[in-house]
């Protein structure tokens, strides 16, 4: 191993005070750090410019890259979808066969479902999507989960909002930046995420573990039994996510509080729905003035 | 290295370019398209910075390390400043031991990266999650990989580094 060539510099002033130079900055280069940690723990928001500034530059880069795997990785599948063919045409007409039954009762359960409505005048609110775009890359190397969206305040995309995929939600928006979003997945420890069960209603939370897994714990009942196999949905309580929609199953049977799996598996994300907060942020009270404005009546 | 001659100093601003650009390029490896659902990605930027540092301690000055833990924050998602401070620590600390270790082998150099590697992940989970998270066994994994793979960090520090000019 080559020693250090500059440790000891000689007698040349110069060379002695560039080396002493360089061990100032190197202390306060760590001094800087500890502010900027002190900073970013005391308010987690607070660098968000920056960050969001670097997510617009790489992300790009991760999109490119997503869209090169998945042209790879669907070779195999060609080729498989290819020489599978004939079989799965058989098994997907006996399936289709087995299926025609309940498609017609759904379809008749459908209209009367409609016509209840119609008598119940229920007023749905719209769930538009603001956008479906592609988690691209996420803090794999962090204890942290966050990932990123490849859509961000250009799209519509603003904080806060819920970001659900097929089968579940998989979490909400926390930064925004023009073409992209960082994503709170609903798998990081600092996420809760209100629940109830589907079977009676129990109301509940999901705080994610940091592990891959996440927590069910019962809010307000003592000494709930909480059944592997429970089913829990979010219950629109807090205003950001709404409700219905699949958040995880317990996995182990417990009393109060239990193991439970996300049925959004991350690794299996593909595209991701975002979708308008629940309720919308209150609108700021306007700050009240010392003289009263005249009353538009009075004018 | 000023006294050296301008060719000299042409070829160590060379390897400095180098090594910055590897460790950026490491720091760039979370931008794979993978949503982890537990940190199993080990912090290459770490482990480039430190094979650098620990191979060509003259292709880095001291303080280099603060601007580069700047660019990891900004992409790891970490809080911001936790590879700041931990880097220019650990980068310290080396220089310390430096002065007591005049020249080293390679096994001394592995458990240097990996005790530094084991500080900056431990310390980065403390900064970044609560205590009551239960991220310490994927942490262990993630640390047993990392250093797993110094020597390969190493190799390709070598290989950008080119032939030894001693």
């Amino acid at each position: 191993m080559a020693p250090p060539r500059n440790h000891r510099p000689g007698f040349s002033r110069r060379a002695q005070y560039t080396v002493f130079a360089g061990y100032v900055l190197a202390a306060s280069g760590a001094l800087v750090g500890a502010i900027l940690l002190l900073i970013s723990i005391i308010d987690p928001r607070a660098f968000a410019v920056f960050r969001s500034a670097m997510r617009e530059a790489t992300t790009p880069i991760s999109a490119g890259l997503d869209w090169a795997w998945d042209g790879v990785s669907s070779v195999p599948r060609g080729i498989g979808d290819y020489f599978g063919a004939v079989g799965e045409n058989r098994q997907l007409r006996a399936r289709e066969a087995a299926t025609r039954r309940y498609l017609m009762q759904a379809r008749t359960l459908n209209r009367e479902n409609a016509r209840l409505r119609t008598l119940l005048a229920l007023r749905d609110r719209s769930a538009s999507p603001v956008v479906a775009a592609r988690l691209v890359n996420s803090s794999a190397s962090s204890t942290r989960r966050y990932a990123t969206l490849n859509a961000g305040s250009a799209q519509g995309v603003l904080r806060g909002q819920p970001v659900r995929g097929p089968d579940g939600l998989i979490g909400r928006i926390v930064e925004t930046s023009p073409n992209t979003a960082s994503v709170l997945l609903i798998l990081d420890p600092e996420s809760i995420v209100p629940v109830r069960r589907t079977r009676d209603g129990l109301s509940a939370i999901v705080a994610g573990l940091g592990n891959g897994q996440v927590e069910v714990r019962t809010a307000g009942v003592v000494n709930a039994p909480l059944l592997a196999g429970d089913v829990f949905v979010t219950s629109g309580t807090g205003g950001i996510y709404p409700p219905g929609v699949p958040v995880a199953r317990v996995s182990r049977s417990q009393r109060d509080v239990a193991p439970a799996r996300v049925f959004a598996e991350p690794d299996a994300l593909d595209f991701a729905l975002v979708e308008r907060a629940f309720l919308q942020p209150p609108v700021p009270r306007p700050t009240p003035t010392a003289t009263p404005s005249p009353k538009p009546a009075t004018e | 290295m000023k006294l050296l001659g301008p060719d000299d100093d042409r070829n160590d601003r060379v390897l400095t370019r180098k090594a910055v650009l590897s460790i950026l390029a490491g720091s760039l490896v979370t931008l794979i398209p993978v949503v982890a659902s537990v940190p199993f990605l080990p912090p290459f930027g770490l482990l480039m910075f430190l094979g650098w540092r620990l191979l060509r301690p003259g292709a880095l000055t001291v303080w280099a390390a603060a601007p580069l833990g700047l660019f990891d924050d900004l992409v790891s998602g970490q809080p911001l400043g936790s590879a700041v401070l931990m880097w220019q620590i650990c980068s310290l600390m080396l220089d310390l031991v430096d002065t007591r270790l005049v020249t080293r082998d390679f096994w001394q150099d592995w458990v240097l990266a990996g005790g530094s590697v084991a500080l900056c992940l431990v310390a980065g989970r403390v900064f970044a999650s609560s205590l009551s998270a239960q991220v310490d066994a994927a942490l262990v994994f993630q640390i047993v990989v990392s250093v797993a793979l110094f020597p390969l960090a190493t190799r390709l520090c070598t290989a950008l580094a080119g032939h030894e000019d001693e």
